[in-house]
């Protein structure tokens, strides 16, 4: 069945139309972002190019650079976000696929537990954690009641604290997209493969694996994303030892008033962001993850 | 008709904030023991004679106060400071300078009130040490705090460098009385940091406040840590095994200040001269043990001998402290805190 050419321009007239319209319905949003993202952004921009003085420079930059301490700053701050995300996919992508594959009653119940984290603020799981991890905290003195272990084990103010929590509170982030692309897997094309010769083992990897990836992707890049401004966390668990962008930002502001080596680290961690979505938009369809296309 | 309520709805709101402000005075202090001290002795004694309304706020410090200034959005009428990062901001233009008109400090040590900062308690800048692991008889000076053969143990040191440098010096061998001397230099400065890396192996936390001073001595998170006497007697009160000694302590004081284009500042000019009466200072060791700054408060019968002896300002403890240089920390605070944070991301 071919259109008619009268009929064709009809369509696109109506097409235009409907673009309209639609992007008229979208206006208020596309304002706000532009009030709330694109100023504000813009404006950071523009305060990370004036000196101390007020006049345009790149003074900001150039400490950046100089100094030793900004290089180790940002190598902590990658460091402990790639760790966090892959202990968050070595934890959450079995833990994900758990839920999947139980009756949707108990699964229900297990996501509620996933996702009570959310309903208490960051704060105060941050300072539960220093109460279980500390010297003498609960998990040191029970562990020594028991006979696990005879000395306290440093848990806290420490790397090992800081991932600890912020692995605690990054879980749900990863396992929610991935839990939702698990469900959409159809149960059917495992079955296919069970039933062309693949073992179990075979029909994940060559068959439910692949089809999860959008969701394994969305969930890395999201925890991954999110741990680079991480700032809570680190500072209270991390015992001043673990010192990530984010806690130079305030100290900047804090310590010496300086809008415009704060915004210069802004600019740096957003740009650094952003080259990473690059990267990784090379090597997907980023559209296809934020859409959840099926 | 619209436009007359958003209207009628806007000047309403600033009717209210103007209100609020009319017989409020906002105080920021730095929270816990020492500001529930502050409240109890000289804020609320003091708000209820004058019959005002005061409230309280936490702050970070004159970080705050120079936002607030930079910003031209000040909402804090007085803030309690230390005396070093006062001077500072007084040199930088952030706070207003006192009416000692209005102020009676003809009773006041010489040092303890400055032309933007009138004292308003005596502290230390000690080291203090866990029972349970040393004994009554822990370390008795910076050397022994740096000694981890002598007190092996794990230690908590400042996240700022207010406080963090002298004590340094002293352990590397420096009479108190030429601390300041070595410091007057970037090489003197880096010296001092050296000395914080060589112990930095042995130092589990660096804290950002008092409040988490005490917490680690009564978790017994750290063995020793350095910190400000009062917050170690009220964790004793509290049950936490800790003794300090004035030994080498660094003697301060805390003063108020008023924040340059503070929305009360007569009314908080009134109030400064209230809470530096003898009458309300008197009771400030009650709660923590902190020197009051105005003499008299010595002589109005309610601090008793033996809690004078105890305070940081006594002359038997003064004579075995080495007094802050206000001078020192107006001309070097911002380079040595950039330096002490490059140190810190080692």
């Amino acid at each position: 069945m071919q259109a008619t050419p009268a009929n064709a321009s009809g369509l696109r007239v109506d097409e235009k139309l409907e673009r309209m319209k639609l992007f008229g319905l979208s206006s208020p949003a596309l304002l706000l972002v532009l009030v709330i993202l694109v100023i504000p952004v813009g404006w950071l921009f523009y305060v990370s190019f004036l000196g101390g003085n007020g006049q345009f420079s790149l003074e900001n930059y150039q400490r950046m650079v100089e100094r030793s301490s900004y290089m180790r700053i940002f190598r902590t701050t990658f460091e402990v976000s790639l760790v966090t995300t892959g202990l968050c996919i070595l934890i959450g992508y079995p833990l994900a696929y758990f839920l999947s594959q139980i009756p949707p009653r108990i699964a229900n119940l297990c996501m509620i537990t996933v996702l009570l984290p959310f309903w208490t603020s960051l704060l105060v799981r941050t300072y539960a954690w220093l109460v279980l991890l500390q010297k003498q905290g609960l998990i040191n003195e029970w562990a020594m009641a028991l006979g696990l272990w005879d000395e306290p084990i440093k848990m806290v103010h420490n790397m090992t604290g800081t991932l600890i929590g912020m692995v605690h509170i990054m879980l749900p982030f990863l396992i929610l997209p991935v839990y939702g692309s698990m469900k959409a897997v159809d149960r059917d094309y495992v079955k296919a493969a069970a039933n062309l010769g693949a073992s179990p083992r075979r029909a994940f990897w060559d068959v439910f694996f692949p089809l999860t990836m959008p969701g394994l992707f969305a969930g890395t890049l999201m925890v991954f994303i999110l741990c680079l401004g991480f700032f809570v966390t680190p500072a209270v668990l991390g015992g001043g030892k673990v010192i990530m962008v984010s806690m130079k930002i305030v100290s900047n502001i804090e310590l010496f008033v300086s809008w415009g080596a704060a915004s210069a680290l802004g600019v740096v961690l957003l740009a650094l962001t952003f080259a990473i979505l690059w990267v990784a938009s090379r090597f997907l369809k980023l559209d296809q993850i934020a859409g959840g296309g099926h | 008709m619209k436009h007359k309520m958003t209207f009628t709805l806007v000047s309403a709101l600033f009717a209210t904030t103007a209100m609020a402000h009319a017989d409020d005075l906002t105080v920021a202090s730095w929270g816990g023991s020492y500001q529930e001290a502050q409240s109890k002795a000289l804020f609320e004694p003091a708000a209820k004679a004058m019959g005002i309304d005061v409230k309280q706020e936490t702050y970070g410090g004159m970080s705050d106060v120079k936002l607030q200034v930079s910003t031209g959005q000040v909402t804090l009428d007085i803030v309690a400071s230390g005396s070093g990062s006062a001077a500072r901001a007084g040199a930088e233009g952030m706070l207003e300078e006192l009416d000692y008109d209005v102020i009676d400090v003809s009773n006041f040590g010489p040092t303890l009130y400055s032309k933007y900062c009138v004292g308003g308690d005596v502290f230390s800048t000690t080291y203090a040490w866990n029972t349970d692991t040393y004994g009554e008889n822990g370390p008795q000076s910076w050397a022994d705090f740096w000694d981890v053969e002598k007190f092996p143990g794990k230690r908590a040191y400042r996240n700022k460098v207010a406080g963090a440098l002298e004590p340094a010096l002293m352990a590397d061998g420096v009479a108190p009385e030429d601390v300041y001397k070595v410091l007057d230099s970037e090489e003197g400065i880096e010296r001092a940091l050296n000395k914080i890396r060589e112990l930095r192996p042995n130092i589990d936390v660096f804290w950002s406040s008092g409040a988490q001073q005490a917490q680690l001595m009564k978790d017994g998170e750290v063995d020793m840590t350095t910190g400000w006497n009062g917050r170690f007697d009220n964790a004793k009160k509290d049950g936490a095994k800790v003794a300090y000694s004035y030994n080498q302590a660094l003697l301060d004081y805390d003063c108020f200040a008023i924040p340059k284009g503070a929305p009360n500042k007569d009314l908080a000019m009134k109030f400064l001269a209230e809470i530096s009466k003898p009458e309300y200072q008197d009771d400030l060791p009650k709660y923590i043990t902190y020197g009051p700054t105005n003499n008299l408060a010595f002589e109005t019968g309610v601090i008793d001998a033996a809690t004078a002896a105890g305070l940081p300002s006594s002359p038997e403890n003064a004579a075995k402290q080495l007094p802050i240089s206000l001078e020192w920390y107006a001309k070097w605070e911002t380079v040595a805190s950039e330096m002490y944070q490059e140190m810190m991301t080692e």
